[in-house]
């Protein structure tokens, strides 16, 4: 490019022009580069003016924060923010027994600092620690449910509620269901067609029907599979509904991973002399969990949204929570701040999992290039 | 396999060694174990069933049901004409088939000949509309009241889900276009508000929207007597949503009709318009004659009729309003939460459809001298649907299936109905299996639907 031009004037020592650069040039560039984007522009920022300040009025200015009594919020116009805390222990367990309510306190440490020390890859690699999180899911549910051999007294499951309620549906949900979807993709592409068939058609009639009628099949039709006299937990017959729910979408999210692999994968593997076992589990399952792991953490967003659902048959999570607290008469009318409340919590678990999963995948698409 | 342990010669064939027959074994154990499994359930509800006293099979469907459904439209319910009238069409449609290959297969189009479209039409609409005339009854509209059965109960309850599910994918494809374009907007205010929205309103719960719009927002709205009132026609308050409502007066029907030919008119001269194109290049106009065909003919037949249809405004008549088309606020509420929550995932969907046509399409439509508009349209949309279309097809699918969720608020449809009538019955295994039914048909159905259209766009590319 570095023709010559004869009689070629040099260029003058001059930046763009001053209105192009800097903020001011931003704004012009991002804001106000055409007619119909500076209306869009004004649209927008009286659109965020007005939200704003109304939000900020209703929730902090005119609002009340102090008081537990709900006479403490007459006369104001703001959100009576008292519906909240007066509430708070009912929201995250639920009905737990009050003078038991440091069982699930000691349930969540135990699960943050298991977290908090994943920090030091030191003790993440030691068997000790791998060991303490196989662990953990007996040890958190003999703390919650209670065990007479431990000296805690049981509670029974109709006081489990709030966001224990919910955490519980949702983890115990994902970790039973990657097992069994794991069996069911495999048997999908199964060659034997008595398996493939059974595991197609399960999965297919399972993702064609929506949740609530799997809950309604597992709360009301599952008793009756079992003989007299065998009594299902409420709970447990949600949670086996969740599972079986789960599954399904599951076997897909891996079917998926699977497809991703190359065949030669397993080829390769099976001219090595490897059995079918042997090649799944050494070969072609770890390439495949891999490319999937951000889906699965947005399957596993999915269901925390979908436990929602539960309140429809009768049990008390963080939903059920925000519904039995508006028909306590003392809160009667405090819809929008419970619902807002609630759904911030929904919304910062969701969204902090959504955005795991994407810090996930710029990392593995990284690790391919 | 059976040629590996051929060859191999020593391996016995009736072995744990050989694949066939451990293939053959694992099917059989699990056959084996299904249908004990099967079996044991079967037993089990047989005798719970028995126990509490219940009989199964679908006879109940014909009890009275004594029970109120809020919301009731004429429903059809079949007669003994119906078949023949279904075969007709059927027929008249293989007809057209056939001779539209038999047509081809000489090197002609249908569309060339006037004669053949006609014949065509003829097999499509005439043949059937003479079947409908001779036979009268095909169907007999029923309305749901607490006398009828539980049967009508359902049907009803199906008929609601799907005016929940139509308007619904409707509403949020609309909403879902308009933010995922936004998104992309080249005005970074407008792109930051499209992706706050989204990132709000996917990452919560849509049954706790639902809640939200019903309890929290329509409900608190004003009581009757302090309406927001827009002018007598738009009328708001805590029962509802009143808009004027079209009431069809006797010469409804032909205008309808008018309409519709309208529409198959504008068809056909669209693709004679692109096979005049394909053939020679040259560009007829289309949007005028379009626009003219649409109004000008529908319009005559509306004015020779003297305006046929009536809007009826509600009124207050005594504590309530009364005519006007009136959504009621369980209806209001569904719609806003699932159109809202999936027009935020249809957001994404469109948004990831257009950033995975690559930039070297669009540039390269620039170079050939394509102007903004047509960039879009002819070389970026077409491109995008690709991409847009199965994860679309699955959203259509959640809505269809989230419309289930009315049953928390007591919005009449399927499983809401179907809760109603196994409290009753006792119905338990009848009622979930048919609630299942429906559902999986209809994904089936959409499913079905949505690969055809997923095929037809696959064929442009080479």
């Amino acid at each position: 490019m570095s023709g010559e031009i004869i009689g070629a004037v040099p260029p003058l020592e001059a930046g763009p022009p001053k209105m192009n650069i800097g903020v001011v040039g931003w704004i012009r560039m991002n804001l106000f580069n055409t007619w119909y984007n500076s209306i869009l522009t004004v649209l927008s920022l009286s659109l965020i003016y007005y939200t704003v300040t109304s939000l900020l009025n209703w929730g902090v200015r005119l609002a009340r924060f102090t008081g537990v009594k709900p006479e403490d919020c007459q006369g104001i116009d703001g959100a009576c923010w008292p519906v909240i805390s007066d509430n708070w222990a009912f929201f995250m367990v639920g009905t737990y027994p009050y003078e038991l309510r440091w069982r699930p306190l000691m349930a969540l440490l135990v699960v943050v600092a298991l977290i908090m020390l994943a920090v030091w890859p030191r003790i993440r690699r030691m068997r000790l620690y791998q060991l303490a999180w196989l662990v953990s899911p007996i040890v958190i549910f003999i703390i919650i449910k209670g065990s007479d051999t431990f000296g805690l007294s049981q509670v029974d499951t109709r006081h489990w509620g709030g966001v224990m309620l919910t955490v519980i549906l949702s983890v115990v949900g994902i970790v039973f269901a990657f097992p069994i979807g794991l069996m069911l993709a495999l048997g999908r592409r199964s060659r034997m067609p008595v398996i493939n068939i059974l595991c197609v058609g399960y999965i297919e009639m399972i993702r064609g029907v929506p949740l609530i009628t799997v809950l309604f099949m597992s709360s009301i039709m599952l008793p009756l599979f079992f003989p007299e006299g065998f009594n299902l937990d409420k709970v447990l017959r949600a949670q086996i509904g969740i599972i079986m729910f789960a599954a399904a979408y599951q076997a897909e999210v891996v079917r998926g991973g699977l497809q991703g692999v190359d065949r030669g994968q397993e080829e390769a593997a099976m001219a090595l002399g490897l059995s079918y076992w042997q090649s799944m589990v050494l070969i072609v399952l770890p390439q495949a969990l891999k490319i999937v792991i951000p889906t699965m953490v947005s399957s596993a967003i999915s269901l925390l949204k979908d436990t929602s659902l539960v309140v429809i048959i009768g049990l008390f999570d963080l939903l059920g929570i925000a519904n039995l607290v508006l028909a306590n008469p003392i809160w009667l009318g405090k819809m929008f701040e419970t619902y807002v409340f609630v759904a911030a919590i929904y919304w910062v678990m969701c969204f902090s999992m959504s955005r795991y999963a994407r810090r996930l995948e710029i990392r593995f698409s990284a690790g391919d290039r | 396999m059976t040629e590996l342990t051929q060859e191999q010669g020593k391996v016995q064939l009736i072995s744990w060694r050989n694949p066939a027959v451990r293939s053959v074994v694992y099917q059989i154990v699990s056959v084996v174990l299904v249908g004990f499994a099967a079996y044991t359930i079967f037993q089990n509800t047989v005798a719970n069933l028995t126990k509490r006293g219940i009989a199964s099979g679908f006879s109940f469907l014909n009890i009275e049901s004594g029970f109120a459904i809020s919301e009731v439209m004429p429903v059809p319910m079949l007669e003994p004409g119906f078949v023949s009238f279904i075969s007709s069409i059927f027929l008249g449609l293989i007809a057209a088939f056939v001779l539209h290959k038999w047509v081809t297969r000489k090197g002609k189009t249908v569309g060339g000949d006037y004669r053949l479209v006609l014949l065509t039409i003829f097999f499509i609409f005439v043949v059937p509309a003479i079947t409908y005339l001779l036979t009268n009854h095909i169907f007999v509209t029923e309305t749901y009241s607490e006398a009828s059965s539980y049967g009508l109960g359902l049907v009803t309850g199906v008929f609601n889900t799907i005016k929940m599910s139509i308007l619904g994918c409707i509403l949020a494809t609309i909403i879902g276009f308009f933010v995922g374009i936004a998104r992309l907007s080249s005005n970074w205010l407008v792109a930051k508000l499209a992706e706050t929205y989204v990132e709000i309103i996917r990452n919560i719960p849509v049954l706790l929207q639902i809640f939200f719009w019903y309890f929290a927002v329509i409900r608190t709205l004003p009581m009757v007597r302090e309406s927001i009132n827009f002018f007598d026609v738009f009328i708001i308050n805590n029962r509802g949503i009143y808009l004027p409502d079209p009431t069809p007066l006797p010469g409804f029907h032909p205008f309808l009709i008018a309409l519709f030919v309208a529409c198959v008119g504008v068809y056909f001269r669209l693709r004679h318009v692109k096979a005049v194109q394909d053939l020679t290049g040259r560009q007829l106009p289309v949007l005028f004659p379009s626009i003219a065909i649409l109004i000008v003919f529908p319009g005559l037949v509306w004015m020779g009729l003297g305006a046929p249809v009536e809007l009826s405004y509600p009124k207050l008549t005594g504590f309530n309003f009364t005519g006007g088309l009136n959504p009621s606020p369980e209806y209001a509420a569904m719609l806003m939460g699932l159109s809202i929550y999936h027009g935020s995932q249809i957001a994404e969907i469109v948004r990831s459809g257009i950033q995975a046509v690559s930039t070297g399409q669009k540039e390269a439509a620039r170079a050939l001298g394509l102007r903004g508009g047509f960039v879009m349209r002819l070389v970026v949309i077409p491109q995008a649907m690709r991409v847009i279309i199965p994860p679309l097809t699955s959203q259509y699918l959640g809505v269809t299936k989230n419309s289930s969720l009315g049953v928390a608020i007591g919005f009449p449809e399927l499983v809401s109905v179907g809760g109603t009538i196994l409290n009753q019955s006792g119905q338990a295994i009848e009622i979930i299996g048919i609630t299942m039914a429906v559902y999986l048909a209809a994904s089936l159905m959409i499913s079905v639907f949505m690969n055809w259209y997923n095929e037809k766009m696959k064929l442009v590319e080479r």
